[in-house]
């Protein structure tokens, strides 16, 4: 743990927010298991505390983009759990009005800029949202996640060789879960720290574990303060875990059960902040029941609200391919 | 005996170039490797060096000129024992200048009895098509500090093919922004930017180069308006080169109209004239979706009358009934229309009326206008310069199958470039090469003549 004394109130809501997106993610599995999702869903469970951590770091203005494993994500930035489940289940209050999916998904309103299903690609557009920021001469920063698979795309380098050139406002954040579908970072790579290569390019990053919000806050401090400071990029590789499978159809023959459980059972961001808000008194049982409730709440509720949605309208179909002039 | 300096070609699609400079002055002696002259191209100034040793007997072009072209006589070069110019070389390079220094007229240029729609303001001035594109980008930056160009060579080099000249000058290194060689990221940091806000033009030193950036301008640009519900719009250009330049071999000679033209989401633009140019590129400047912008290496150094009106734009989507005629309909668009208008002009001396459109714009297609003429002539050629397989020529076929079928008098027939990527040697690049006698070959067949 750090030694900065973290306010109370803000432990609780790191906590409530890595719960809801667990239990968003653990009903989204469910949902799918019903049919009412289809295609492609990668959960975001083990990953909680990535996303949570860096939110906390985020002020007002500031823009979020990432890959198809975006739900933990939108909960985090504060979009709603009910229009993230509608968009889950391809129905017309989803966010994107269904046509979209699990790995597109958008809010402007939110600076949430998706949602993107090519490996690597949101990795120029991240820079591309942090150039437009510089150029209106603002003070927010980017946050640009991707995966240790992504990280091994010829695009992420030519976008470290502008960010660094231009000083672009960007913090490129490798979510360093170990695996790329069933290929592990180790049969990917001979470099084993995936944040030094942005040396390379003259850009300063950072390790982080993944596993513990509030070091990832601070890692996200830092960062952005580097950002707003205008001196361009940071990377933080964040070391986290994936317990699922990389999509609903994944069997993980590529790793064992006993190397899962032993993350799982050692490491949980959730479970170990629970402990600490419980020992260090700062909630009662009582009350920690009464977050997994409200929670639990929320998760259903979106469930409900997904279901009871409409498909679009069949008049959507030709619709939003162009703007009008 | 004195040799005759001419005027080099340095670049694969110069005619003609500028004396920028001489560095030599009669009198002067040479020795190989010497640089006599600065000379400006279509694409640079490049110095051009002496290759034998002498004196300079003579200047025949004085610094500055401009539209010299390619093998004109430029200086006289006496051998070191040598005083003056003879008599007999002097004689043929007067008559030499006589010939070529009447008035260049822009082949392409539209004949008077075309029919052009736009151009009803009065006061007109002549332009490349390169000025044309340059004068776009700067009237539509003046008016809006959101627009910024970025591109390899955009900046300081002023464009590769100097489509950029003057505009970092006028608009600083904040909005003129020179990139690595580096497609697909830079083309991904402009939708970005347009995602954020802004309005990026981003410039492919040609578009063989795009290929490296298609999966951002595809699956980014063009489809995450729809994937957002409409909440994410992406207002960008993509512009450059397009097609065939000459002699540069199969990578750097290919027409990608077919294949931008296939994806919803995206606009395509692909311009012939000066005026169509300049007012196609403000609409697509201004339009809020991505919109390919497919110019012509070729076509930038024709001249054109082109509307002095700073207001002067064509919309997207509109084709241009370029000539009028009853016979047949010829549908072309960019280049291709060289070679459509050339050879409605030869097919008129033998009593066949053509009708020419210019797309101009490919994505959303005009067919109306395709249609409505076929209707009337009963018979269409189409003419591009790409590839036979899936191009736009097919898909027009189908548009009129569908829609004017009992109207057809002949089955269409689609003139394009060869099924070869393209040769360097000169002869297989010729034959691979669209050309006007093939179009003509075509209307006579759907004329059944
Ligand atoms: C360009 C591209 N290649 C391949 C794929 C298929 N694919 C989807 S996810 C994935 C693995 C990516 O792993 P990583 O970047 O580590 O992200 P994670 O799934 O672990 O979050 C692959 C190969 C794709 N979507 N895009
Ligand atoms: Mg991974």
């Amino acid at each position: 743990m750090p030694k900065k004394k973290m306010p109370i109130a803000k432990l609780q809501k790191y906590y409530k927010d890595m719960l809801l997106i667990r239990r968003f993610e653990e009903k989204a599995g469910q949902l799918y298991g019903m049919g009412l999702i289809g295609g492609f869903c990668h959960l975001y469970i083990g990953q909680e505390a990535v996303v949570v951590g860096l939110e906390a770091a985020a002020i007002k203005g500031d823009k979020r983009i990432t890959s198809y494993r975006d739900h933990g994500h939108m909960l985090a930035c504060g979009m709603e759990a009910k229009g993230v489940m509608a968009e889950l289940a391809g129905r017309g209050d989803g966010y994107s009005k269904g046509k979209g999916g699990s790995m597109h998904m958008f809010s402007k309103e939110k600076n949430f800029f998706g949602g993107h299903g090519i490996v690597g690609a949101q990795v120029p557009i991240g820079a591309g949202l942090a150039f437009s920021d510089k150029y209106k001469g603002t003070k927010s920063v980017t946050f640009t996640y991707f995966g240790d698979g992504a990280a091994n795309q010829g695009q992420v380098y030519e976008t470290y060789n502008m960010a660094m050139l231009w000083k672009l406002p960007v913090i490129f954040i490798i979510e360093n879960n170990q695996y790329a579908m069933g290929t592990s970072v180790d049969r990917s790579t001979k470099s084993h720290s995936l944040w030094e290569r942005g040396l390379a390019y003259g850009i300063k990053g950072e390790e982080v574990d993944g596993m513990d919000v509030l070091k990832v806050k601070d890692a996200g401090d830092r960062a952005t303060a580097h950002c707003r400071k205008g001196n361009g990029p940071y990377i933080l590789e964040i070391k986290t875990y994936r317990y699922r499978g990389h999509s609903m159809s994944d069997p993980a023959r590529y790793r064992t059960r006993e190397e899962v459980q032993k993350v799982r059972s050692e490491r949980d961001p959730i479970e170990n902040l629970r402990d600490i808000l419980l020992t260090e008194k700062h909630l009662s049982e009582q009350e920690i029941k009464k977050i997994d409730v409200e929670i639990k709440d929320i998760v259903n509720d979106a469930a409900e609200f997904a279901k009871a949605s409409p498909e679009p309208s069949v008049n959507e179909l030709f619709t939003d391919i162009y703007l009008e002039v | 005996m004195p040799t005759e300096i001419l005027m080099p070609a340095l670049s694969p699609t110069m005619e003609e170039g500028t004396i920028a400079k001489w560095l030599v002055k009669k009198g002067d002696s040479v020795l190989p490797g010497d640089i006599l002259a600065e000379i400006e191209t279509d694409k640079a100034t490049i110095e051009f060096e002496s290759i034998e040793e002498g004196i300079v007997g003579e200047i025949l072009v004085p610094e500055g000129s401009q539209g010299i072209k390619i093998n004109e006589i430029i200086a006289i070069l006496l051998a070191p024992d040598e005083s003056k110019v003879p008599e007999r070389t002097k004689k043929k390079i007067e008559h030499k200048h006589v010939i070529e220094s009447k008035p260049l007229i822009a082949k392409g240029k539209p004949e008077a009895s075309v029919e052009i729609k736009e151009l009803t303001q009065p006061e007109t001035k002549t332009i490349t098509v390169r000025e044309a594109l340059r004068d776009a980008m700067a009237e539509e930056m003046r008016a809006n500090p959101n627009i910024f160009l970025m591109g390899e060579e955009v900046a300081e080099y002023q464009g590769a093919y100097k489509i950029s000249q003057g505009l970092l000058e006028e608009f600083s290194a904040k909005r003129v922004i020179d990139t690595p060689i580096t497609e697909h990221g830079f083309a991904g940091i402009g939708v970005g930017a347009a995602f954020g806000g802004l309005n990026p033009i981003i410039e492919f030193m040609t578009f063989n180069f795009a290929m490296q950036a298609i999966d951002q301008i595809v699956n980014s640009a063009a489809k995450t308006l729809y994937m957002s519900g409409g909440q994410m719009g992406c207002s960008i250009v993509f512009r450059g080169p397009n097609g065939a330049a000459s002699r540069v071999g199969a990578q750097h000679s290919q027409d990608y109209s077919a294949w931008y033209s296939s994806v919803p989401g995206l606009k395509v633009v692909s311009p012939f004239s000066s005026d169509d140019a300049k007012g196609l590129l403000k609409s697509a400047i201004r339009d809020p979706n991505p919109v390919i912008f497919l110019e012509n290496e070729i076509l930038y150094g024709e001249s054109f009358e082109v509307p002095i009106d700073n207001n002067f734009i064509v919309p997207i989507g509109k084709a241009r009934i370029r000539r009028s005629g009853n016979d047949v309909t010829i549908v072309s668009f960019g280049i291709g229309l060289k070679f459509a208008l050339e050879a409605a002009e030869l097919l008129s001396e033998s009593g066949i009326d053509s009708e020419v459109i210019d797309l101009r714009t490919l994505r959303p297609m005009d067919t109306d206008t395709i249609i409505q003429s076929v209707m009337k002539t009963n018979r269409c050629v189409t003419v591009e310069e790409g590839f036979p397989v899936c191009s736009i020529g097919n898909y027009i076929s189908s548009v009129i199958m569908q829609e004017a079928f009992d109207y057809l008098d002949a089955p269409v027939i689609n003139c394009t470039g060869k099924d070869v990527p393209m040769p360097y040697a000169a002869n297989l690049e010729k034959l691979a090469l669209l050309t006007t006698a093939e179009v003509i070959t075509a209307v006579e067949e759907v004329m059944y003549r």
